[in-house]
């Protein structure tokens, strides 16, 4: 990358992608620990018993959770500790997307990419592993799937915790309404997560399929403004295996 | 091997310290202590967020939930509590005592003669469950003032009758929530004496914080100016035994 020429990633989009995989895998693995107290999800206001569940979580192992043993206490303390930089490094890439315009020149859909023929052919190319951004940063799949988590799921993911909190009620009572009652928003709160689950296997998985090297090196030292096309080009190849 | 490949061993390698070092700074004095703050934290966020006074949700009676769950302890069988509930507990005396300049003690048709608040609220367990319930008692403020409590105190205490499993029950909570206008005494659920699985004769109800702070069992409460001297000093059975956060309003 020479001085002159752009970086791939800004430097506020790096930090923050790197400060949220952290707090969002402690938060995700703390959770299912927290999930496995009470390991039954209800619609509405209440819900105390499983006979009133619409769904029963099992129980997930050790190995998935943080701590790795069962404590209610302890995964409290680290999906509270993690609220902070999910909750402010959102807003401030938020606040960054909006300032620098990467919002807008790469995020925002153009209409004629809402076509039914242009959505068809973008999910044909993507099953043939076909990742070309005609000319954009991103493509309309990428830019619906990053769309979605900083837009949706990980507000969502906020929202929800601060409306089961009984300590936001006086504040937030209309929130926890929107929601359809606490436990919706408990429940809410667990799809949101797994939604981002299903979104980071994804997420690595095309990674991995792109040249991982390259965009490693993007989203860590920033990188050059050259897409990774074609696909499985691995603009590294020459200095290591990318396996 | 490459500096691609070392750095990406690196960014690998770091998380799965990261994931390791969980564990050891959880047990560590410096990693307790963060945890602290984030208790503190998120107790200072919110209350930032929250009018003082502002009163949680009250539901209407047709919301009530067709139960109320009872959880950790039920059915207290230490210390002549099984006499108290098979005599209707009418040799049940609560305390107000600590710093206060009038320490006083109550029946339970005494607390009846009080004014009483009716509160139809939501309760939130830390598991995650919640059921709604109708509660009526006086307010703590009733007896904060009647017992003229002193300004030196910042925290009031729950004194209660029943032993889990590893000693005497207790809660605290700071002056903020005690005068908030919904903490009350509850002796009536659903219109009903207090059943023993939910706190019999008496039990707080502190409606911004989750389950664990709404003391059953109550036998007084006390105002101190620190928590230090009490149980193992972190304000409350389960923050001394089992590690939970002294504030749950989260």
């Amino acid at each position: 990358m020479s001085a002159q020429e752009p970086a791939r990633h800004k430097i506020s989009t790096r930090i923050w992608h790197w400060v949220n995989l952290i707090a969002i895998v402690v938060l995700f693995m703390s959770g299912l620990n927290i999930s496995n107290a009470h390991p039954y999800l209800y619609w509405g206001e209440w819900g105390f018993s499983p006979d009133q569940a619409w769904l029963a979580v099992p129980r997930f192992p050790g190995w998935m959770t943080i701590p790795d043993y069962y404590s209610l206490a302890k995964a409290r303390d680290w999906h509270l500790l993690m609220t902070f930089p999910l909750a402010f490094g959102l807003l401030g890439m938020w606040i960054a997307m909006l300032v620098n315009g990467h919002f807008r020149r790469d995020l925002t859909t153009t209409k004629c990419e809402w076509s039914w023929p242009a959505i068809r052919h973008e999910i044909a190319a993507h099953a043939r592993f076909d990742f070309s951004q005609h000319g954009g940063k991103y493509n309309f799949l990428q830019k619906l799937s990053y769309g979605g988590v900083l837009g949706i799921l990980l507000p969502g993911m906020i929202l929800t915790g601060l409306a089961i909190s009984p300590g936001m009620e006086p504040t937030l009572w209309w929130l926890v309404d929107i929601l359809g009652g606490r436990q919706s928003a408990r429940s809410i709160h667990f799809l949101f997560a797994w939604g981002l689950a299903g979104f980071f296997v994804i997420h690595v998985a095309l990674v991995l399929l792109t040249g991982p090297i390259g965009h490693l090196r993007a989203m860590i030292v920033g990188g050059t403004h050259e897409p990774t096309n074609p696909p499985f080009a691995r603009p590294d190849d020459s200095k290591g295996d990318a396996a | 091997m490459s500096i691609l490949m070392r750095r990406r061993n690196f960014v690998l390698g770091s998380g799965a310290l990261m994931l390791g070092a969980c564990t050891k700074m959880q047990q560590s004095e410096a990693g307790r202590s963060v945890f602290d703050r984030v208790d503190d934290w998120q107790m200072g966020l919110q209350r930032a967020l929250t009018p003082r006074d502002a009163l949680v949700r009250e539901y209407a009676p047709e919301d009530i939930s067709p139960s109320f769950r009872g959880n950790g302890s039920t059915n207290p069988q230490n210390d002549g509590y099984p006499q108290h509930a098979a005599n209707d507990f009418a040799n049940w005396r609560f305390t107000v005592g600590g710093l206060v300049a009038r320490p006083l003690e109550f029946t339970l048709d005494q607390i009846m003669l009080l004014p009483q608040r009716t509160q139809i609220t939501r309760h939130d367990c830390v598991e995650g469950w919640s059921a709604i319930g109708q509660w009526t008692g006086p307010q703590l403020s009733t007896f904060l003032d009647l017992a003229q409590v002193s300004e030196a105190a910042k925290y009031i205490v729950f004194r209660c009758a029943d032993d889990y499993t590893r000693g005497r029950y207790y809660e605290s909570i700071d002056m903020n929530d005690a005068f908030h206008p919904q903490t009350i005494i509850a002796h009536r659920l659903n219109g009903e004496p207090l059943p023993i699985k939910n706190g019999a004769p008496l039990r707080a109800r502190v409606e911004r914080q989750l389950g664990y702070k709404h003391a059953k069992y109550l036998t007084g409460v006390e105002a101190v100016a620190s928590l230090d001297g009490i149980g193992l000093g972190k304000g409350g059975y389960w923050e001394d035994y089992g590690g939970y956060q002294w504030y749950a309003g989260v």
